[in-house]
Order: structure tokens, then sequence, then C-alpha cells
């Protein structure tokens, strides 16, 4: 990862709100974005991660707040003025021009001369590895070619940012992987914002500096990858995020160790640096899948419960197993492939899992 | 035989049907245009160009010709101009009242053609503007504009709405992505408006009849010669005129089907 330079926000969202009619897709919203890093905005869809990026690029006017852009309130500029150009999520290339023609596009209408033009996009070209197929007709282009024509066509220009709308979406696995190592090492080599719009954990986890999180038009975390993986501030960030269980309960003991009571039992669980939580405080207790080991034999520590096994998932070496509580709520744990041979679990097998009391991760429930 | 292949030989069968019993008059009137018989019969004569020199060597043939050349141009310039703009304000806004907007624009093709002509006739007798040639392509850009709006309206369905957005985002203002992008992108369906609105034009008799006054256009002309005689004159300038407006419509059909396939296929 870059190291991003906090010192400057190259762009501020300062209370933007954004109605369309009754419905507001973004509540006022605040988020600096810095000089330099690769920032993804992550969420389900509908919470308002591209009205945000369509309200930077100039397409969606804030209904209230203020867009800054290097300082200066970019509200009633244009699209067309601000050079803050976007990789589409359906690419958007001009097919009834070739690929220089697209890629020269930015430059046109900046009235750059031909000469100089056709140079530029060369150069874009190049570094994308497609020069050869600058003669190429769009319908031509296998997805990942088309790719880099648009990464081209919107770094032509040399913006200071790129806005990127789930760009990777319509890849197959292998190339959105191949395409995820293009990007980052591009952001990188240019040194200028990225501004990266994903529904995808594995995309934003990945290449990013910072994640948004967005639900339902607000930001509920802003952080690191390995902050949210390891911290996420809400329920929604903890469901939405990595494979995480989620126990409910109330906390029946105070102290350096919390004692929770859930409908499952008790469960000890450090407190650690979050806020104090005083008896009868309820929470959530989040428990990483990777975290969480698995036993044929209760190996009676209190933070241990009793599931049968539904399924498994394998990834690679990784294996998620699917499982049941008693009370019927799910469960999943991730674990290497080799660690789970030993085991033999069959259809219906029950097993048990258990934590440390420093791995579970705790969330006070909203009011 | 499997029952595939017979059912495929019924279907082209049928097919080949369906075509004879379209095209059998025209061909048949394109046969005694180059016979030599004066009344249509059977055996045939002998080959000749005969009724062809005829209608060339009448001047009003010649003059029918040009106003129709004139009007079907005219007419399909200014039909495929408010068709585009019909449809592009269709495609990019919505506003109360589209539907009613959607509906009055495609109604003229459904008003029978004699209402039509009586009703421009009145109209334009009445402002003075009736029997010269504007009087045919006024009321000839009326009848042909929905049909050039339903072209390019179908084609502008096709368009990926980023693409303008895109343009925008590039740095092209609104006049500038309408230049460099929409209108590219319905190219196709301009020109194939353009043949379709000509060749409407060039074959419409009744609303012409009714408004053209002594700017006979072909349509209108043969009419008159079929009026005073019964040769096959008739057959050769009506082989003329189908001659024209099928290279229209097929060529029409061709631009529009060519350049569609081809941007459409893999064209996000």
């Amino acid at each position: 990862m870059s190291d991003p330079s906090p010192s400057r926000p190259l762009v501020t969202f300062d209370g933007v709100c954004k109605r369309y009619g009754n419905i507001t897709a973004v509540h006022a919203m605040n988020l600096e974005i810095y000089e330099g890093e690769f920032l993804a905005i992550m969420g389900p869809s509908g919470c308002g991660k591209t009205t945000s990026l369509r309200m930077l690029a100039g397409l969606e006017e804030p209904s209230e707040g203020e867009i800054r852009l290097d300082g200066k309130r970019i509200n009633e500029i244009s699209s067309v003025e601000r050079d803050t150009p976007m990789v589409w999520q359906s690419l958007a290339l001009f097919p009834f021009l070739n690929v220089q023609k697209n890629v020269e596009f930015g430059l046109k209408m900046r009235q750059v001369p031909t000469e100089e033009r056709q140079q530029r996009a060369r150069k874009w070209l190049e570094r994308m590895e497609i020069l050869d197929l600058a003669e190429r007709d769009i319908s031509q282009l296998s997805g990942g070619q088309k790719q880099r024509v648009a990464l081209a066509r919107s770094l032509v220009t040399e913006p200071r940012i790129l806005l990127l709308d789930e760009p990777l979406s319509a890849l197959d696995a292998n190339l959105v992987v191949r395409m995820q190592g293009v990007l980052s090492r591009l952001q990188k080599e240019l040194g200028i914002t990225f501004v990266y719009v994903t529904h995808s954990q594995s995309e934003a986890f990945a290449m990013s500096d910072r994640v948004v999180i967005m639900s339902q038009g607000r930001i509920e975390q802003l952080g690191s990858p390995k902050e949210i993986y390891r911290s996420p501030a809400s329920r929604f960030v903890a469901d939405f995020v990595g494979a995480n269980n989620i126990l409910s309960g109330t906390v029946s003991q105070a102290g350096e160790d919390l004692e929770i009571k859930t409908t499952l039992g008790a469960f000890r669980c450090h407190a650690g640096t979050s806020d104090p939580f005083a008896v009868g405080d309820a929470l959530d207790m989040v428990i990483s899948a990777d975290l969480v080991q698995i036993s044929l034999e209760d190996p009676n520590t209190q933070n241990s419960l009793r599931c049968r096994f539904i399924s498994e998932e394998f990834v690679g070496s990784i294996v998620t197993l699917f499982a049941e509580l008693e009370d019927g709520s799910d469960f999943k744990v991730q674990t290497r492939q080799r660690d789970l041979a030993n085991l033999s679990l069959g259809e219906e097998s029950s097993f048990f899992v258990s934590w440390n009391a420093t791995d579970a991760h705790l969330i006070g429930a909203k009011e | 035989m499997s029952p595939g292949a017979s059912n495929s030989l019924i279907l082209r069968g049928y097919v080949v049907l369906v075509f004879i019993f379209v095209f059998t008059p025209i061909v048949t009137s394109f046969i005694f245009s180059v016979n030599s018989d004066r009344f249509p019969s059977i055996p045939l004569g002998h080959f000749t160009t005969h009724w062809y020199e005829t209608i060339f060597a009448d001047p009003d043939v010649w003059d029918a010709f040009r106003v129709s050349g004139i009007v079907s141009i005219t007419v399909a310039v200014l039909a495929t101009f408010i068709g585009f703009c019909t449809a592009y304000t269709d495609y990019r806004y919505n506003f109360t009242g589209k539907a009613l907007y959607l509906s009055l624009a495609l109604l003229p093709p459904t008003i029978p053609l004699v209402i039509m002509g009586l009703a421009m006739l009145a109209l334009l007798a009445r402002i003075n503007m009736s029997g010269e040639i504007y009087s045919i392509v006024v009321s000839h850009v009326v009848l042909c504009s929905p049909f050039a709006m339903a072209v390019i309206r179908m084609r502008l369905a096709q368009i990926n709405p980023d693409l303008e957005s895109a343009a925008w985002n590039l740095g092209a203002s609104n006049w500038r992505a309408m230049r460099e992008v929409i209108i590219p992108f319905c190219r196709p369906a301009i020109a194939s408006a353009f043949c379709l609105t000509a060749a409407v034009s060039f074959d419409e008799f009744a609303v012409a009849w009714f408004v053209s006054g002594l700017n006979k256009t072909v349509p209108v002309i043969i009419l008159e010669i079929l009026q005073g005689n019964t040769d096959p004159q008739i057959n050769a300038i009506g082989s003329i005129v189908f001659i024209t407006s099928m290279t229209l419509v097929v060529l029409a059909q061709l631009i529009l089907m060519r350049k569609t396939i081809n941007q459409t296929a893999t064209g996000i």
C-alpha cells in the first residue's frame, strides 16, 4: 500500500445530500479524499456509492452541501470542465470509433492539436500494453482489452483523480485478479487519486489504502481494510464485510474481561480498548470466521459452541464451513484444507467451535 | 427425410409462394413494359424499348420526375431532421405529457391519405400556399417525419446511456457530445430514415394529387396517362417508379442492418 499523505485533502464532501423527489440517496455525507490515495467506496446496491461518485464527476448535482476539489467549491462546475474522468461499469467506449480515436477523445475535446493528440494517445496505449490494437474496432476487443482502452481513455488527459465505477464487474474471475494488479500498480506509479466504487470486498480490500463502507446513503465506517476487517464499527459492517459470526447479548459482568450473556450461553470476552461497557449494555459480539478453532471434542472452554455441519466451500487451500448452532442460526468457520482433513466431517455430524477471549470484537448495539 | 427437414421445405415453399404473390403483378407490369403489343396479352410480341422512349419523349413526364426528385429529396432532409429531433427528445428527456407527445408525433400515417390530402388542400388554399412545389413538400414532411422518427428512435433505444455521459465526462459540451457521439451512433439510422422518407414521398399519390396543382409528381402523372390512354407506357413508368423506390427502401434496410449488427453485437 502506498502511503497517502494525510496532510491535504484533494476532495472534500461537506454535508453533501442527494435527493430524488422523496427519496434520499445520500445523507449529509462528510468525506475527505487525499491526494494520491486509493479509496474504495463499498456497499450493497442502492447504498449511494455510485451517486456519490457521479456527484464528484459532476453528472449529478448535490441537493445540499458542498463538494470541494483542491479547496474550491465545484458544485456548479459542469462535468465538462472538471477533469474528473470516470471509468464506467459499462465501459462506455464509443463503438463507432477505433481504439486510438477512443483514447484521443478527451484530448480532442480539449482542442489539443492532432499530432500531439495522437502522440499522447499512443503513449497511453503503450503504457496499457495495447499499442498493437490501436487501429482495431471496439467490437473486436476482449473484455480485458476493452478495460485497458477505457483506462487509457480516462487517463490520457493526465488528471489528478480517476473515478472508477465497478469497472471490473463484467470480467471473469481470473481477469479481475489480473486487472486488480494492473490498477493498483498504475495508481502507485502515477501517484494520482483513485476513487473506486465497488460492491466486491475482495476488490476493495485488495487495492485500496482506505475503504468507505456505505449503507442506505450513509457512511457506516471509514478506515484501512484491516481496521474494517478486524474492528467493524457497526453490525451492518460486520455483516457486510468478511465472514463474520455475530452473537447478540448483554453484558452480565463488567471489568477487564466481560461476561456476555446470550441465548446460547455466557461468553467471556476481552474488553480491549473499545468503549467501556457496563453491566446490562446490549452488544453484538463479532467473531471472525478465520479466528475460530474447531474440534470434535468439547474443548471445555467458556467460549465454545456445539454446532452441526451443513456444507463446505473450497476456495483454493481455504475452506469455509457452514454450520448451524443449537438455536438454528448460522455459524461460519474458515480454516485451511489440511487442518480439516483430520476431522472427517460428514453430513449432519457435529463439532465444536471455540475462540479466544481476545479475538471477539464487540459492537455496542445502537439504542 | 426427418420431420425437421420436411418442415423446413414446406416453410421454404410457403415463403416462395408469398413472394410470387407479392411480386407477380410487378413483374408482369415490367414484362409488358418491354413487350411490343399495345394490349397486354399472351403470347407476347417482341422485345421493345418503344414505350420507354415514348414516355421519355414526353416533357410532362420529365417535369414530373423533376418535381418528384426535388420534393422527395427536400422532404427526406426535412423529415429526417424533424424525426431525429423528435426521437432524441424522447430518448433524452422525461416530461409530463410525453405519451401524448409521442402519440401525436406518430399520428400522421394513421390518417387516411385522402382525408389528409383534403385537409392539407383546405389549409394550404386558405393561407394561399397551395399548388406550389413547396405545398407538396410541406404535406409530405408531415406524412414522412413519423417514419424517420420511428427508425431513429429504434437506434437510440440501443444506445448505452453512459455513452453521452462519458462524452461530457471527457470534456464534451452538450452540442459537442451530440455531434461526436449521438449523431455518429445514429448515422446508419439517419441514412436509412433518409432513404425511407425519400421513397415514401416519391411514391405518395393521394396527398400530392390534392395539393400539387400544376406541379405534378410522378404518381400524379401516371394517373393522368392512365386516364388518357391504356398502353404499356403506364407499365414503363410504373417499372421506373418501382425500381426507384425499391432501391431506396432496400438501401435503407441494408444500411440499418449492416451497421446495427456490426455495432450492437459487442458494442457496449
